[in-house]
């Protein structure tokens, strides 16, 4: 398993690195690129948060106050594509070009110059789509699902900027997706077996390989809406003997491995995170690596539970409810693991550990919400309320976010050389606990009492819980802000970090220095 | 008015979550008026306290080892890291209690699902921004549409006890029968939903959807579109009035006297000439209702989806061609036909109006003969 | 980039042009699997021949006849009547009445919808109008047939058959193609 310099990664490892804005355009290490990727990542949280924000305040009192009911609906849509493919799924990528190749023993990504390009298409990619909102007639206002035909027939003619964008999303998510697995199936040090890998990579892996299956579907599902729009097909259009159901369908065979894609890795930071700080090894490796696996299986089987009330015949509801219900199985798995793994361990309570035991409280929240939504005939109450808008933001902010968060405190002295500000980051800690809470819990409640989401404005009933999760948004978008001066601050200087800076850190990562140098295991490390 | 409700009752409820019963409760499901919403309920709730048991047990586990098994303690940490006893049990418990969950559930489904033998069909039309109820067994058919004043939403009035959730015409259902509800929409997807009956069903542009209720107690109940649908896809709110079976065939009989009475005025209005500010006065209220979310209370619009009206050439000039538009609709646009939506006499005012407001001042006085004339055919 | 890199990436490529196929490949798919399945409640497009079934005169189906034109479709379309209480295996014929009464030439199409969805699995028809766009001049009406059967073999659950029409105009679709309407129709 050994690394052939080859005349790709020879120029890739040229010492001297060039400076200024040719250093990261032209940048071929795995080091910049994570650092790029995690930057837009930043970027774009704060840019999907800002709209969130103006979501919160419209929502803030009952009443048209701010925004009209159009801008309202390109909120959400582009709030829910931005976090979703802007922040959620670059922060990933970047930790993954970050970390993969140190944590394999590997001297860079497999292909380098892919890696360059995967990256630097994707500001365009959102620049097309942000600049399609100050077109005549605004932004894509169908929600992030564009169901068919809101977005074929009645959508406004962003929708082919729209496509195009997510196209380009694509195509990168893709190359990043080719460039991870040939790095982890090519590149691993001597020594360096299948089940030696850490859970990091391990999910990693697996998500890559949903990315290749469903981002294709997903190319596919939205050239067929533009060509639906413009060019006179009707995949989606009962006129021409189309059917807007098969839209969904389609739509959510992507959608849902896309779920996955966005927490299998948090998986895998979570698994590195808690035996560091519980000195104890994991427990149970191997379920944890099959657990993931049947994840992964599991969620092209169950797509159409987003779908229960598009009127499926009851043997299909009941086979999509049956399979929705198995996930929770190998998804307890792991959450059973985690605890063991606490279990009689001896832990101390950084940030890290912070945000990763936040993370699997929250998400086991999150994920018994999923439970009760698989369950049809009460699916068909919770269906399209807020109660669904609670469940996947306890599963993606308090899930995902926090363990992006939670994985960059854990390996930002590996990246700066600096410690944090452990008071500061105790403080965004809490902070952010306390403010998803407010946020996120009380929309359970209103979306059980009746409240349907992708709503401007609302019945008086549920004004009381509102102002109350606007408040607690609020505070949540303001409590990042601690984030981003914590993470700047720890750029800019600090406490010098050694190699480990974690008591019961495992891993070749930390067997490099900090910083980590430029290039790291040019010749591959031994693995004991 | 929005704050009616105080904050010092919102915080003590937060903590008495998954209490609630009642009908309306703030913070739960609600069991309903049907014999399938309370089973509906009753599942809820207990899959909600199964959830919340299995909660309980792993956050104990899970905070006992933070409290007792926590470094400044002193403990020295164990290196135990598998059991394949422990990792089969936890793997078969869950299956056990998602066995226990599934069973309940497929009954309610299959409940659910069984439309046959109804006394009464309702065909249910979706569209931009309103429903249309279609009885298959009586002559009746009328649109429902938001009933809330827009001053009201502008927060110009204060907003009344049923705010949003508020229509000019509810559906009306008779107690104690089986009503089916056929469900098709006539441009993009909608969805049909009333809490109290435990039925959210999309209307799929078509193609048609089935669902059935029996309400047992005479009431109004309310619900709202639940598939986002474009712009005033949050205004668009159900209203269901069940009557004794009594009380409900007096309903029939009347509405069918009203219905047949506006087709009856029509055509003696197409004798009729109506002044300009009768038409006016009918015009603006039906332009408010009707017209107004997309094309703006100034007529000024939403380009370029929505055109403004205001200086618009069709509107000011080509008479023909706005009454064609009104009429016909305009084929891959949002702009839908009114030919059906609206009555003759409304149709026309809205016209006239249009042509008159926001310094338009064409001067033009529409008459229901010209709208009529077109409708059949003898327009061009 | 050595050639243990090329074989890999290689077989991944090949991988996203196959899920990039499969997404299309759903549609005929999804089609098949209605067919048999009976899914979204379409019925077949094309006729089937009338066979001699045997007639069940031991249970009658209701048949309702749901018919719509679309909001951007000014025809007038009723089916005669509204129920029909029908034998499996019997052969009848149902007519719709459709009406144009604008003044210009309008092409129609009429998309079935059958609920429940099931259920469409057992209707079946021997010839209708919808298998082809219809063609009505301005102020012209006309009566258009449905002949269909019921099979006997419609599981006992079913009791009661909806079948819906709504009927769009495609006139802008031939115009677009362009073919003429009225040549098409050879008026």
């Amino acid at each position: 398993m050994s690394t052939v310099t080859t005349a790709d990664q020879h120029d890739a490892h040229h010492d001297h690195k060039p400076t200024g804005i040719k250093r990261w355009l032209f940048t071929t290490n795995h080091k910049d690129i994570g650092s790029l990727y995690l930057m837009f990542a930043l970027a774009m949280f704060f840019l999907g948060g800002a709209m969130a924000m103006v979501i919160r305040l419209e929502l803030f009192q009952p009443g048209l106050q701010f925004v009209d009911p159009q801008f309202f609906n390109q909120m959400t849509t582009m709030h829910g594509l931005i976090m979703v493919f802007g922040a959620v799924m670059p922060a990933f990528t970047g930790l993954a070009n970050w970390m993969i190749p140190m944590m394999i023993g590997a001297p860079d990504m497999a292909l380098p110059r892919m890696n360059n390009w995967s990256f630097w298409i994707l500001p365009f990619a959102f620049l097309i789509l942000i600049i399609s909102m100050f077109l005549p007639g605004g932004g894509p206002d169908f929600g992030w699902t564009f169901y068919a035909p809101l977005s074929t027939t009645y959508s406004n003619d962003s929708t082919a900027l729209f496509v195009f964008s997510v196209h380009i999303m694509g195509i990168s998510s893709i190359m990043g997706a080719i460039n991870v697995i040939v790095t982890i199936v090519n590149m691993r040090a001597p020594g360096m077996t299948w089940m030696k890998l850490p859970l990091f990579v391990w999910t990693w892996l697996i998500t890559a390989f949903l990315l290749i299956m469903v981002m294709p579907v997903l190319a596919g599902v939205v050239t067929m809406v533009l060509t639906d729009k413009y060019f006179a097909t009707s995949f989606f259009d009962a006129a021409g003997g189309g059917d807007p159901v098969l839209f969904q369908h389609i739509f959510w065979f992507f959608g849902h491995p896309e779920v996955y894609i966005m927490i299998l890795p948090a998986f895998g930071i979570v698994s590195a995170i808690v035996p560091t700080f519980a000195r104890k090894k994991l427990f149970g490796y191997a379920s944890m690596v099959y657990a993931t696996a049947s994840i992964a299986i599991l969620s092209f089987l169950v797509w159409a539970h987003h779908m229960f009330t598009t009127g499926m015949p009851v043997f299909a509801t009941l086979f999509f409810m049956y399979t929705t219900m198995l996930i929770a199985v190998p998804t307890g798995v792991k959450v059973f693991n985690w605890v063991a793994t606490m279990w009689r361990g001896a832990m101390t309570f950084e940030v890290p550990m912070m945000f990763a035991l936040a993370f699997i409280v929250l998400f086991t929240i999150g994920g018994l919400s999923g439970v009760m939504l698989a369950i049809t005939p009460a699916d068909f109450q919770y269906h399209d309320t807020y109660f669904v808008v609670a469940h996947f933001h306890y599963v993606l902010v308090s899930g995902a976010v926090f363990s992006i968060v939670a994985a960059v405190y854990y390996w930002l002295p590996k990246w700066t050389g600096h410690m944090y500000d452990e008071k500061l980051g105790q403080l965004h800690f809490w902070c952010s606990l306390i403010s998803v809470n407010l946020l996120f819990f009380p929309m359970h409640f209103v979306g059980l009492a009746g409240m349907p989401r992708r709503i401007p404005d609302y019945a008086l009933q549920f004004a009381d819980f509102n102002a109350f999760v606007s408040v607690g948004g609020f505070l949540f978008g303001l409590s990042q802000l601690i984030f981003l001066w914590v993470v700047i601050k720890c750029a800019r200087g600090g406490e010098k970090a050694p190699a480990k800076p974690w008591e019961g850190a495992e891993g070749l990562e930390w067997e490099v220095p900090s910083p980590a140098p430029y290039h790291t295991f040019d010749t591959p490390p031994e693995i004991k | 008015m929005a704050k009616t409700r105080s904050w010092r009752w919102s915080l003590p409820a937060l903590l008495l979550a998954g209490q609630a019963h009642a009908t309306g409760s703030q913070f739960n499901m609600t069991p309903g008026v049907t014999d399938i919403s309370q089973r509906v309920y009753d599942l809820h709730m207990t899959i909600f306290w199964i959830c919340c048991a299995i909660g309980l047990v792993v956050f104990t586990a899970m905070f006992v080892s933070i409290i007792l098994h926590r470094k400044s303690r002193g403990v020295e940490p164990a290196t135990f890291h598998e059991s394949t006893k422990v990792e089969i049990i936890w793997t078969a418990i869950p299956v056990l209690i998602l066995i226990v969950m599934a069973i309940p559930a497929t009954k309610v489904l299959i409940a659910m699902e069984d439309t046959s033998d109804s006394d009464v069909t309702v065909l249910i039309t979706g569209s931009q921004w309103r429903w249309h109820y279609e009885y298959l067994d009586y002559n009746i058919d009328y649109f429902s549409i938001l009933a809330t004043p827009r001053g009201q939403i502008e927060g110009r009035l204060p907003k009344g006890d049923n705010y949003l959730l508020e229509v000019d015409r509810p559906l009306v259902i008779p107690t104690g029968k089986k009503i089916r509800f056929l469900m098709t929409s006539d441009d993009v997807i909608h969805s049909w939903w009333v809490p109290a009956f435990a039925i959210k069903k999309d209307t799929n542009p078509g193609f048609i959807n089935e669902a059935w209720t029996m309400v047992n107690e005479p009431g109004i109940y309310r619900g709202q579109c639940a598939e986002l649908c474009g712009m005033d896809h949050g205004f668009m709110p159900i209203v269901v009035i069940a009557k004794e079976p009594e009380d409900f065939a007096i309903w029939v009989e009347q509405e069918e006297a009203r219905i047949a009475a506006i087709r009856e005025e029509e055509q003696r209005l197409l004798a009729l000439r109506m002044d300009i500010d009768e038409q006016m006065a009918l015009g603006e209220r039906v332009y408010l209702a009707h017209c107004a979310a997309c094309h703006q209370p100034s007529g000024e619009g939403l380009p370029p989806m929505f055109p403004a009206l205001k200086a618009n050439r069709v509107t000011t000039e080509d008479r023909a061609e706005h009454i064609k538009v009104m009429v016909d609709g305009r084929p891959g646009t949002s702009m839908a036909s009114f030919a059906r939506q609206l009555s003759l006499r409304e149709l026309t005012s809205v016209i006239t109006y249009t042509r008159n407001a926001w310094g338009n001042d064409t001067g033009d006085v529409v008459q229901a003969v010209e709208v009529y004339e077109y409708m059949q055919g003898k327009g061009e | 980039m050595n050639a243990k890199h090329s074989t890999l990436i290689g077989k991944l490529s090949l991988l996203v042009v196959a899920m990039f196929a499969f997404g299309y490949a759903l549609v005929p798919l999804y089609d098949v699997f209605c067919d048999i399945t009976g899914i979204n409640g379409k019925t077949a497009s094309e006729p089937v021949s009338a066979e001699a079934a045997i007639i069940d005169t031991s249970r009658e189906i209701t048949i309702e006849f749901i018919a719509r034109p679309n909001q951007q479709m000014p025809w007038i379309f009723k089916p005669e009547v509204r129920r029909m209480r029908v034998h499996p295996g019997e052969i009848h014929i149902m007519n719709y009445l459709a009406e144009n009464p604008t003044g210009r030439a309008i092409v129609g199409q009429a998309v079935p919808s059958v609920s429940p969805g099931q259920a469409a699995l057992f209707f079946h028809k021997i010839e209708c109008f919808c298998f082809t766009q219809q063609y009505l001049a301005g102020g012209n009406d006309m009566l258009m047939p449905l002949q269909f059967y019921v099979d006997p073999a419609l599981p006992a659950q079913f009791s009661t058959i909806t079948l819906s029409y709504t009927l769009y105009d495609v006139t802008s679709q031939w115009q677009d193609s362009g073919q003429d309407t009225a040549t098409e129709f050879g008026e």
